[in-house]
């Protein structure tokens, strides 16, 4: 081990490549053992319990062994709609391991993992990171048996592992077909500044969801007085029901590339990197060889198009954190770090990766600033409303007959969209994932915009068959895992949070539990450092607002019940003290309380 | 006489650190006492309580016992408030609830250094232990908290003289201010 670690340390010691040290060392193990961290203690010169910290934080990170093959389960609603769970039973009783172990032999460990973002292929899940879609009992039974023998993945058969795209509805940026380094040839023949001006003109905004003005943010990084400046593209999307930047990378990498290329350009970058989830592993190596490729055809590196401009791209991959796709979150991470969100301000764009000036866009932002380096910014602001020029991509997902991605001008209906995935009896709509909101069947005209619903792009559909309760337990639950932790409101509050609605969907809820509820969301909501616990309340708070009846109704009509098993919390302590009489046993509601 | 506010207390799985602290309101007790009168606590040694305006509760619910007090104050008291830490989170008690509860019994009772006769006890006048202690919450309702560990002497002054002069209680941030 100690060669092995040598080896993949290098001569680089610098503490920013933990992480993905780390990665391997998981990879190769399926732990992180107490002897590499006290050598790379050595090496990186920082603390072991650093270290510990980083391992602890990361989901895909473990201290104690896991199986050879570490094998995952995505949790996300739109997989437990085409039923996960009867499938993850057929599974641990297929293994012979229970969800959360190791199987004594070491051979597999089983366990369930925050949306994969394969929703339109789903059920989905990963083993020992690479994407598996499609599971199916027929799928499982292969997988039991390929694990049994102990088959390498790489002889595993391919559909297991297959990833299509499913586009169907190309627009603007879908439908553009760049050759490649014509933005970058676009930005030489206009000129930097005149570049700006044309993304300035388009209008685009920030397609993370957030929507701040993409050409702001590049000017206010251009003129900070520093020598370094970065260009981070986040590809980190763990918004359940979000997959587009998945697609846009197998699909259209060189374009991405280009639009970091053209933003280094402006700001003065020569360093960029690709912050890719850990669940897209399957598409590192492609995306090392456009890089690749790039660099061979003078479009990356140094001397881009003979032009005396250098830039370079650095892939580096997330470990299972929802909280990295947070801007300063992730740059901690890119760090090395626990992908704790930062105090703001300081903005990235003034004090950004290593302190100095960066700017952090999303995918389908890069992807977009290409085409308009190409074809001018009125061709991007000719279409989509006033405050929301251009279009969006859409990750559909959920109760339709096509899910898959979708790109529309801004100012589309829900309508429209329901219409074109084949979406029919709709209950409702998830709007922008668990931290955006519910849409009910009453406001499906309401438009796709930052004038009116603002999204980073997840769209899951809901048919009247469905339990909304179910859905916001589910998302009340991912927020709960997903909390960094870092701040009290946010770390207690999601618990809280999952505990009351486990409190009132089991059904010991009563008369003042919904009243609790809603004001342990505001304080959640109104207290947490960042945009994770400000945002963790909504799917409570946009159902109770539309369907208020349906919590009440499932509260008793007494004024309180406890929320456990108060009997069966006596039980240890019964059977110990060999008692059973009436005084070893209490009423779950007292006598004068029933109903 | 019959018109003053009647006031029930008592300490569950706590330490009686809280009641302690609320002595510490001093001279103010004679203050107190012209418009209070004490039911149900260990200051007056009154078993059972009747009809009173406020029950303050200290410590956590450890064991069934610790539910049977809880609840006969809930059915008694108009205002149930939880007084202190462990009252509020299980406190001190509740870090056992990391240890299974199996596990505490033998250590005390069979394994342990220096234990003689060993046997887990069971008679029928003795609670049995819950498997978690639990905030008293979670096993009726209350309607105030008093924070600290323990609440100082003025957090019980101020609240219970809001309480008593019909203003919806509220603590300065002074009060609740730990560091």
């Amino acid at each position: 081990m100690k060669q092995f670690i040598q080896g993949i340390v290098g001569n680089n010691h610098q503490a920013t490549h933990l992480l993905q040290i780390l990665r391997q060392i998981q990879s190769r193990y399926h732990y992180i053992p107490e002897a590499a961290i006290e050598q790379l203690s050595g090496l990186l010169n920082i603390p072991r319990t650093q270290i510990i910290g980083v391992v602890e934080f990361y989901s895909f990170f473990h201290l104690t062994p896991r199986g050879q093959y570490e094998l995952l389960i995505s949790d996300s609603i739109t997989d437990h709609m085409l039923g996960k769970k009867n499938l993850l039973d057929y599974l641990e009783n297929k293994l012979g391991v229970a969800v959360g172990e190791v199987r004594a032999d070491g051979v597999v460990s089983l366990d369930n993992t925050s949306c994969t973002g394969m929703c339109d292929q789903g059920p989905a899940g990963l083993v020992n990171g690479y994407a598996l879609t499609r599971l199916d009992r027929s799928g499982i039974d292969k997988i039991a048996a390929l694990i049994n023998q102990q088959k390498p993945l790489s002889e595993w058969p391919s559909e297991l592992f297959q990833v299509d795209d499913n586009i169907y509805k190309p627009g603007l940026l879908l439908n553009q077909q760049l050759e490649q380094g014509a933005a970058l040839r676009a930005v030489l023949q206009r000129g930097i500044k005149e570049t700006l001006t044309e993304i300035d003109k388009s209008g685009l905004r920030g397609r993370g969801g957030a929507g701040f003005k993409t050409a702001i943010k590049w000017q206010f990084c251009s003129e900070e007085q520093q020598a370094e400046r970065y260009a981070v593209c986040n590809a980190d999307e763990g918004e359940p029901g979000t997959f587009k930047d998945r697609v846009l990378l197998n699909a259209l990498a060189d374009q991405v590339f280009e639009g970091m290329t053209v933003c280094a350009a402006i700001i003065g970058a020569k360093q960029g990197f690709l912050y890719l989830r850990g669940e897209y592993l399957h598409l590192y190596d492609k995306l090392q060889n456009i890089l690749d490729r790039r660099r061979r055809n003078g479009l990356l590196g140094s001397n881009i198009l003979d032009a005396g401009w250098d830039f370079d791209i650095e892939i580096c991959l997330g470990a299972g954190a929802y909280i990295c796709g947070e801007e300063s979150a992730l740059i901690e991470s890119l760090e090395g770090k626990a992908g704790i969100p930062r105090n703001r301000p300081p903005y990235p764009v003034t004090q950004g990766y290593l302190g100095k000036p960066t700017v952090v866009n999303n995918v389908e932002t890069f992807l977009a600033a290409a085409g308009i380096a190409v074809n001018g910014g009125d061709w991007f602001a000719g279409i989509g409303t006033e405050k929301s020029k251009g279009t969006k991509i859409l990750s559909i997902s959920g109760d339709c007959a096509r899910p898959g991605i979708y790109e529309y001008p801004f100012g589309v209906t829900i309508q429209t969209i329901l219409h074109d995935c084949g979406a029919d009896d709709v209950l409702g709509v998830q709007v922008g994932g668990p931290s955006g909101s519910f849409i009910s069947d009453q406001e499906f005209e309401r438009k796709l915009a930052f004038e009116d619903l603002a999204t980073g792009g997840s769209f899951i559909i809901f048919n009247t068959s469905r339990n909304i309760l179910d859905m916001v337990h589910n998302f009340t639950d991912f927020f709960a895992h997903e909390s960094c932790g870092f701040c009290t409101p946010c770390r207690v509050g999601t618990s809280l949070l999952k505990k009351q609605m486990d409190k009132i969907v089991e059904g010991h809820g009563s008369a003042g539990d919904v009243v609790a509820l809603e004001e342990l969301c505001q304080l959640v909501k109104n207290y947490s450092h960042c945009g994770l616990g400000q945002t963790a309340a909504n799917p409570i708070l946009t159902t109770l607002e539309r369907y208020p009846d349906l919590y009440q109704s499932r509260l008793k009509e007494i004024s309180y019940e406890p929320g456990f098993d108060l009997d069966g919390a006596l039980e240890t302590a019964r059977r110990m003290a060999n008692r059973d009489d009436a005084g070893a046993h209490l009423a779950q509601i007292e006598a004068n309380e029933h109903e | 006489m019959a018109n003053k506010i009647r006031v029930a207390t008592t300490s569950l799985a706590g330490c009686f650190g809280c009641h302690m602290s609320f002595l510490d309101i001093d001279e103010r007790m004679l203050q107190l006492a012209e418009v209070v009168e004490f039911d149900r606590s260990p200051l007056t040694d009154i078993e059972h309580c009747t009809n009173c305006d406020i029950g303050l509760i200290e410590g956590g619910v450890c064991n069934s016992e610790n539910v049977h007090v809880l609840r006969e104050f809930r059915n008694n008291c108009k205002i149930l408030v939880a007084v202190g830490a462990c009252a509020i989170n299980g406190g001190l008690p509740a870090m056992r609830n990391h240890i299974p509860l199996e596990e505490c019994l033998n250590e005390a009772y069979l394994d342990g250094i220096g234990v003689e006769n060993a046997q887990i006890p069971s008679d029928i006048e003795l609670p049995l232990l819950l498997d978690q202690v639990r905030p008293i919450h979670e096993v009726v309702k209350i309607d105030y908290y008093l924070p600290g560990c323990p609440p100082s002497a003025d957090v019980f002054w101020k609240f219970l003289t809001d309480l008593i002069e019909g203003r919806e209680p509220s603590l300065p941030y002074e009060l609740v201010h730990y560091d």
